[in-house]
């Protein structure tokens, strides 16, 4: 999705547009469309719902962290307040046929939500950019947290507010042809998440294509050139913040439907952090990056959680990997992997790639033999790892022999690897 | 370009005692300089005189600490370099400052927008603008870099940086263009073309230049001011600025630097 199309005098021709810009949505729309067909299960369905809603979270992010050069440690702030607003609303909603409407579309009410809060908020925090932005975004970010526990009222304290999205329960007939779309089953609100989040994902990347969206990455490279071409860097940062702050209220008005429930916890900094996560590791320089990582992030979310107590340090593992070895993200290395996979030279370069990710892995089986035990021995419960039967007690030989040498002979074989790329 | 021309027409820039301090260090010691609509006007002094303070002063990105900047008879001094901007002055920087994560074209477009009324839109598409488009296309075949238009900016060659650097400066039609040391770094022909690109791209409007290179400063300049420790000591055309002993005094030292000019 980027210009590099060699071009007529006037920019890239019609069909790389098409190429580059059209096809890859086209394609995302027809995998939407596509997962019902396959009669994916209740769990199935929870995870994609809230796959959707940190597309839209990611992607939002993204237009402050990669698109204006903006680090902010509070996003969720404006995910939470469009949220609490699209909740609140949703119990104003009477019941009937039309409540179902109401319902759909309470995610422009989580942009309004979210907007707003950003244009409050972002008027004194854009005027500067860097590291006084970033600490700001912290402050107001615990400030907000603490402010929804004192506020409960309007909060609901700690246990948060919940509501119900059924405003309708029978099918209505029209002209003879009966719908049956009530928002109650997981079923529908998958086609609501996905009808948001195809609409969210377009209009977030035609934001990037317009004047304003072009300036925003202007200024994140040069702020001060941004000026002498007639822009003032700050009322370009602050725009971008409100958008960015609606696009993260429709995310909070989708999760307000899906959960049903809104906690403080929503805007404190624990899914500030995650979404940051979720760009960074995705790649926020590229477009589909915060995607990718909504989707691999929400699936480890949910089902390394399954297996282990420590997923969140695989998590922090990861994020130190990717900030380390692939700064461009997740989308990073598929755009490497594509490149190497069609330059010339492809064979012998794409054995090299599988023989260090082969040794990596070999070193991460030890890791994972050294966490799972250290979690266990630390829970103090006497529980004994035990993957594929064999259990590995802390004060056993083996065990320690399953972590020393795979972590060696994998450090070896990737040092050797190194040395070996040497020209 | 006499002053009794000068006096005809509104100046394109009027600065009048002009003074920046930093702390204790005067850098700026009240400058007074009229330049005239059309004129091509140069600074030059030895490193240190405060040209590239003054440079930055006149554009807005600093404020003075007294003295005013008049562009076109109206206060400037005070404004942001948007604002100032806006008001048809534009400049460029000795560092190449250009946005290294686009490509070519997106950085001449960049300069276009503002000037062609796009502002902050975020409701069309930046290619919508037909005018924009055959603007953007319009300056590139002028500094030369169709050809290179859809490269990314940061992989150009440093002398066709320095070329987008001016492409851009000018991209917003301004009546005043700025431009702070061109052709520094630049081999003996890539200064003769950029010499060139600068008088087509900077016909028919007032130019400022701060310039080291003495061949293309009195090859160029309808005027030159000498700046020597933040005061002008001597405004003149090209061979009166040659003929004054203050000047060769204070700020050549020796013959080279007027020889090499001549």
């Amino acid at each position: 999705m980027t210009d590099t199309a060699l071009s007529p005098a006037l920019g890239p021709t019609r069909s790389a547009q098409f190429r580059d810009r059209v096809l890859p949505f086209l394609a995302f729309a027809a995998v939407l469309v596509a997962i019902p067909a396959f009669g994916p299960s209740r769990t199935w369905l929870t995870l994609f719902n809230s796959m959707g809603i940190n597309i839209v979270f990611a992607l939002s992010y993204t237009m402050l962290l990669g698109r204006a050069g903006l680090l902010s440690f509070g996003h969720a702030v404006y995910f939470g307040l469009g949220g609490y607003l699209a909740m609140h609303l949703m119990a104003a909603i009477p019941e009937g046929v039309w409540g179902v409407a109401g319902v759909f579309a309470l995610p422009v009410v989580g942009f309004a939500g979210g907007a707003v809060a950003g244009a409050v908020i972002g008027w004194p925090s854009c005027r500067r950019a860097g590291i006084p932005f970033a600490m700001i975004s912290l402050g107001i970010a615990e400030l907000v947290a603490s402010a929804a526990f004192i506020f409960v009222s309007v909060f609901g304290g700690e246990e948060g507010i919940s509501g119900d999205r059924m405003k309708w329960f029978d099918p209505i007939a029209i002209g003879g042809l009966e719908i049956d779309f009530t928002m109650g089953p997981l079923g529908d609100v998958y086609w609501f998440i996905a009808f948001w989040t195809f609409l969210a994902t377009v209009l977030m990347y035609a934001f990037t294509r317009t004047p304003l969206g072009r300036m925003s990455e202007a200024v994140r490279d040069n702020p001060e050139r941004a000026a002498f071409v007639g822009y003032n860097p700050q009322q370009v940062r602050y725009l971008v913040f409100i958008a960015a702050g609606g696009f993260a209220g429709v995310g909070g008005g989708m999760a307000a439907v899906n959960f049903e429930i809104f906690t403080p916890e929503n805007l404190s900094l624990a899914p500030s952090g995650f979404v940051l996560l979720m760009a960074y590791i995705g790649g926020i320089r590229y477009f589909a990056g915060p995607i990718l990582g909504a989707v691999v992030l929400t699936w480890m979310q949910s089902s390394f959680s399954a297996y282990t107590e420590a997923w969140l340090l695989y998590l922090g593992l990861l994020f130190i990997v990717i900030v380390m070895f692939a700064p461009d993200g997740l989308a990073g290395v598929v755009a490497r992997l594509a490149k190497g996979v069609t330059a010339p030279g492809a064979a012998p370069r794409l054995g090299r790639w599988a023989g260090r990710t082969v040794a990596a892995l070999v070193a991460l089986t030890g890791v994972v033999v050294l966490v799972e035990v250290a979690v266990r021995w630390s829970g103090g419960y006497g529980e004994t790892f035990e993957p594929f039967g064999l259990p590995l007690p802390a004060d056993e030989p083996i065990t320690w022999v399953l972590v020393g040498v795979p972590i060696a002979l994998g450090l070896t074989l990737l040092r050797l690897a190194a040395t070996g790329d040497e020209p | 370009m006499n002053s009794a021309m000068n006096s005809a027409v509104t100046p394109a820039i009027e600065i009048r005692g002009l003074t920046k301090n930093f702390g204790q260090a005067e850098i700026i010691r009240g400058v007074d300089l009229t330049i005239a609509p059309g004129e091509r006007h140069a600074i030059i002094g030895p490193n240190g005189a405060g040209k590239s303070t003054l440079f930055n002063l006149v554009s807005g990105m600093f404020k003075p600490t007294a003295g005013e900047v008049r562009l076109h008879g109206e206060r400037i001094s005070g404004l942001p370099p948007y604002a100032v901007n806006r008001r048809g002055l534009s400049r460029s920087f000795q560092v190449s400052s250009v946005f290294t994560n686009m490509t070519v074209r997106e950085n001449v477009r960049c300069g276009v927008l503002w000037s062609m009324g796009q502002k902050y839109a975020f409701w069309k598409s930046v290619r919508a603008s037909r005018a924009v488009q055959e603007r953007t296309a319009e300056i590139l075949a002028m500094v030369g870099l169709t050809d290179k238009a859809d490269l990314p900016a940061a992989l150009l060659p440093y002398a066709d940086q320095r070329t987008l650097e001016i492409a851009i400066t000018i991209a917003g039609g301004p009546s005043v263009v700025m431009l702070d040391e061109p052709t520094a770094g630049m081999s003996h022909s890539e200064t003769a073309r950029a010499v060139a690109l600068i008088r087509a791209a900077t016909a028919a409007k007032t130019l400022l230049i701060v310039e080291h290179d003495m061949g293309v400063v009195f090859g160029l300049a309808d005027r030159i001011s000498v700046l020597c420790y933040g005061e002008i000591i001597a405004t003149g055309t090209p061979e009166e600025i040659r003929g004054d002993p203050r000047v060769r005094e204070a700020y050549l030292g020796d013959e080279a630097g007027l020889e090499a000019a001549q």
